[in-house]
């Protein structure tokens, strides 16, 4: 299977007459764009602003963040949702590389997050590197909780498709050419048979409004573990649908960039043979854990898997999925590395899991998610300032009256993201 | 500036004697004695050692009390930037003396403190979390390594320099996560500690497993039908409107609230405001969360005899563990004066 | 927080919890299964009488839990 992406590196950000791209920059019609998304009945209010780095901007409560794309062909993305139903993982890509949609609102439940596009915040989330492009909305009064959560959903998917085509449309030059190619496991087992052969398990947050993730558009909750090839994963198979708690979310942008699933390509061939993934759930009752955890378990072993990552989303009970997944894995005698952040408390003297095992004995951090940072007041708020005293991580004290804020780790999106993309992690002072 | 040092040690490293010299008593010099020497030579002229405390060992073990306050007393006059005591190598009472003054001259004097230590030494267990403890070999040969590790983090904390993680800086961790920034990310990290586990190689697990403390279970209810239960959530269930201000997460408090008018839990009176699942049950009927119907039935039925009129109530989500001992401990304190026999407690 | 409530009180302390390797590793002594996460004592999906039927069997085992002598963590299953 061969995927192109051809990314056009986006270096900055334009209101204009046309939504194209010229010398790096994405230039948006921001009427024609706010229109589409208003054609959804389901919101109130619908409004675009920009954030680039470096700015003073901070955008709260974030929900998801897409990356704009577009099959070149076929001129749609993300299969079930703005594509019709097909494999992902092959042809060519259109991709604009360094900009982001970000969906933003009132707060559905807890797990919003925010994003400092300068200041001490700034370093903890990627999309203060990003230019983004803020989705604004407000909906209709009264509108169901799971019908608002759906439609700000696919408003961002709809806005990121819907950029990339744009561009895709008008004159275009790719400034780089990524290639992933991989056969089928049997043939690449062939072709490499002394190497190890390796699984990736990643593990989502399928647990109910605000806390589902969607695999070809189909809620994950209810679905059991499957085999994906890495192509797929990173061309648009996995939506996300959740926020947990903001700093530990994988949000879609996190899977179209799945960096295990990339780690794990760039050595294959070399020092292992990646087999693919597995997406798996994070059930709400013991059995349903158990269940994934065996499941899992028994497609890597179909595959002859020696090794193993596993990532997990969230914390506190999917804690026991990861402890789960690590026993199975290791008594069934396949080495693993479990990757997750720490719930260590505001002082970080408390233990970091809710969940124990022996067999978890190589474990990656990706940091604490009660610690405090002290952020400075931003010149300008994009959203709603005051929504941190809602969200998990925040307190109505949270919010000083000259706008800075001292809130804990887990309120920045994707800061302690468990997929392995960030630097951070916890060490013992 | 020049910062001022004080340093501590005991009898063997002044020269007054080995096991027969225990019971000197404290003692204040001029200057460096012993090891001071070298610590003021790699302070390379930013700092002086103003005086050295002296105490036997055993002097300090068996009247702990005089000795700390002696000392202590001594080092408050030279008004130091900072103290060193030792290095203690694998010495247990010096250890526990090194220990023991600095981290009483660190809360007293409200002064960095720095002493070095083997890993095994009693005095690591007692107080690696109150003062910074160099690692050292397990006996005086490695002095000239054991100093030069305590002056680096010494320099680090009175210049307010950061300082990296315990296993880089050569000092006994307090037991405190905190997070850094590495070189390459989590992805590339998990794959590199897989490489080398398949490949039976040495790797760094970035977190051990915790062990968690168990006591043996209570006795048994001897008769129900005249039992007291307490009810008790940790499933953010609260009264509408959330009073308290409970947090969603990461709770620092819990709720008390008194139900003995309650029959049932409503959305009209109970609400759910955990962060960490999904509501829509918990706010359709609270009582799938806690069960107060069905308790009132069997109340009713007398097959035990009340409901204890005070329910609690907390979020379980991101809950530090201190927090959730401290909660538990407090509620076991109003239960156990009210004579409350048994509890029902529902998680999320 | 039970294993505390229970030792500074010194009365059985039932948990009811979805999550039962959780309660074995935190130091729960009386454990009884719950239904699921968001609504450990019910079961929405079964109508109103049978979320109650469930509620009931869950408190009466909660009932046997407290009256009955262990030695060690016990998990009280239906």
């Amino acid at each position: 299977m061969r995927l192109e992406l051809h990314k056009i590196h986006i270096t900055g950000l334009d209101f204009a007459d046309e939504t194209y791209t010229s010398g790096g920059t994405l230039f948006i019609n921001k009427n024609e764009a706010e229109a589409l998304i208003a054609e959804d009945r389901r919101f109130a209010k619908v409004e675009l602003d920009l954030a680039c780095p470096g700015e003073s901007k901070r955008i709260i409560p974030v929900k998801d963040v897409i990356e704009p794309r577009v099959k070149i062909e076929k001129k749609s993305y993300f299969p079930g949702f703005f594509a019709p139903m097909e494999k992902t993982g092959s042809g060519k890509t259109l991709v604009l590389d360094g900009a982001a949609v970000v969906t933003c609102g009132p707060i559905v439940a807890f797990q919003e997050g925010f994003i400092d596009m300068s200041g001490p915040g700034a370093q903890y989330t990627p999309f203060s590197q990003t230019r983004n492009i803020v989705l604004y909305v407000e909906p209709v009064e009264n509108l169901e909780k799971h019908l608002y959560e759906a439609a700000l959903r696919e408003a961002g998917l709809k806005l990121a498709v819907y950029f990339a085509k744009c561009c895709a449309d008008k004159e275009w030059k790719a400034d780089e050419i990524q290639v992933f190619e991989k056969g089928d496991t049997f043939e690449e087992t062939q072709k490499y048979p002394d190497l190890p052969k390796v699984i990736y398990v990643c593990m989502n947050i399928t647990q109910g409004l605000l806390h589902d993730t969607y695999l070809y558009a189909n809620d994950l909750r209810p679905a059991l573990p499957t085999l994906l090839h890495p192509n797929e994963v990173l061309d648009g198979a996995m939506v996300s649908g959740n926020c947990v708690s903001a700093c530990d979310k994988n949000t879609t942008w996190h899977h179209l960039h799945n960096p295990i699933v990339q780690s794990l390509y760039a050595r294959h061939g070399k020092d292992i043979n990646f087999l693919g993934m597995i997406p798996t759930q994070e059930s709400t009752v013991l059995d349903g854990k158990l269940r994934a955890a065996a499941m899992n378990l028994s497609i890597a072993q179909q595959l002859g898997a020696d090794g193993a990552i596993i990532s997990e989303e969230g914390y506190g009970n999917p804690d026991t999925d990861l402890c789960l997944n690590a026993k199975f894995f290791e008594n069934a005698g396949i080495k693993t590395v479990l990757v997750s952040d720490e719930s260590a408390g505001t002082d970080g003297a408390s233990q970091s899991l809710a969940d124990a095992t022996p067999e978890l004995d190589a474990f990656i951090s990706t940091g604490n998610v009660n610690e405090m940072i002290e952020v400075p007041a931003m010149d300008k708020v994009i959203g709603c300032k005051e929504a941190i005293s809602l969200l998990s991580g925040g307190a109505e004290e949270s919010l000083r009256s000259d706008g800075s804020m001292f809130v804990e780790l887990q309120s920045v999106i994707a800061s302690t993201a468990e997929i392995g993309f960030n630097k951070l992690g916890c060490e013992w002072i | 500036m020049t910062y001022r040092i004080v340093h501590y040690i005991n009898q063997f490293y002044a020269g007054i004697g080995g096991e027969e010299k225990a019971d000197h008593r404290p003692e204040l010099r001029e200057g460096f004695v012993g090891p001071g020497m070298q610590i003021e030579k790699l302070f390379n002229g930013e700092g002086k050692v103003v005086g050295t405390v002296i105490c036997g060992d055993g002097y300090y073990g068996e009247h702990t009390e005089e000795a700390r306050a002696a000392c202590l007393e001594m080092i408050k006059s030279l008004k130091p930037d900072i103290l060193f005591a030792g290095p203690a190598f694998n010495a247990g009472r010096y250890g526990f003396a090194c220990g023991d003054i600095a981290a009483s001259a660190g809360e007293e004097l409200n002064i960095p403190t720095v002493t070095a230590m083997y890993p095994e030494n009693p005095g690591v267990e007692l107080y690696s979390k109150k003062t910074y403890i160099a690692i050292t070999s397990d006996s005086a040969r490695g002095m000239s390594k054991a100093v030069p590790a305590m002056v680096k983090i010494g320099g680090k904390l009175l210049k307010g320099e950061k300082m990296g993680p315990a296993r880089l800086e050569g000092y006994i961790h307090r037991g405190i996560r905190k997070s850094f920034f590495h070189e390459k990310s989590g992805a590339d990290r998990a794959v590199e500690m897989l490489l080398a586990k398949l490949r039976k190689e040495d790797f760094r697990t970035e977190y051990e497993m915790p062990v968690f403390n168990k006591i043996p279970p209570a006795a048994p209810v001897k008769d129900l039908k005249t039992a007291t239960i307490a009810l008790i959530s940790s499933g953010g269930i609260v009264p509408k409107g959330n009073p308290d201000h409970i947090r969603v997460s990461s709770a620092e408090s819990f709720g008390s609230y008194d139900i003995s008018e309650i029959k049932n839990m409503t959305p009209d009176n109970y609400e759910s405001i955990h962060g960490g699942y999904d509501r829509e049950w918990a706010n359709q009927d609270p009582d799938v969360v806690l069960p107060l119907d069905i308790m009132r039935e069997l109340e009713a039925e007398g097959v035990f005899a009340k409901i204890h009129p005070i329910f609690y109530t907390t979020t379980g989500t991101g809950t530090a563990v201190a927090n959730a001992e401290r909660f538990g401990q407090e509620i076991g304190e109003e239960l156990k004066k009210a004579g409350v026999d048994a509890a029902i407690l529902t998680s999320t | 927080m039970t294993r505390e409530i229970e030792r500074v009180a010194g009365i059985p302390v039932v948990q009811i919890a979805t999550i039962v390797p959780i309660m074995l590793t935190v130091g729960t002594n009386r454990v009884v299964p719950g239904v699921a996460i968001p609504h450990p004592t019910g079961n929405p999906a079964m109508g109103p009488e049978g979320d109650k039927a469930v509620r009931r069997e869950l408190l009466l085992r909660s009932f046997k839990a407290m009256t009955t002598p262990i030695t060690e963590q016990t998990i009280f299953e239906k």
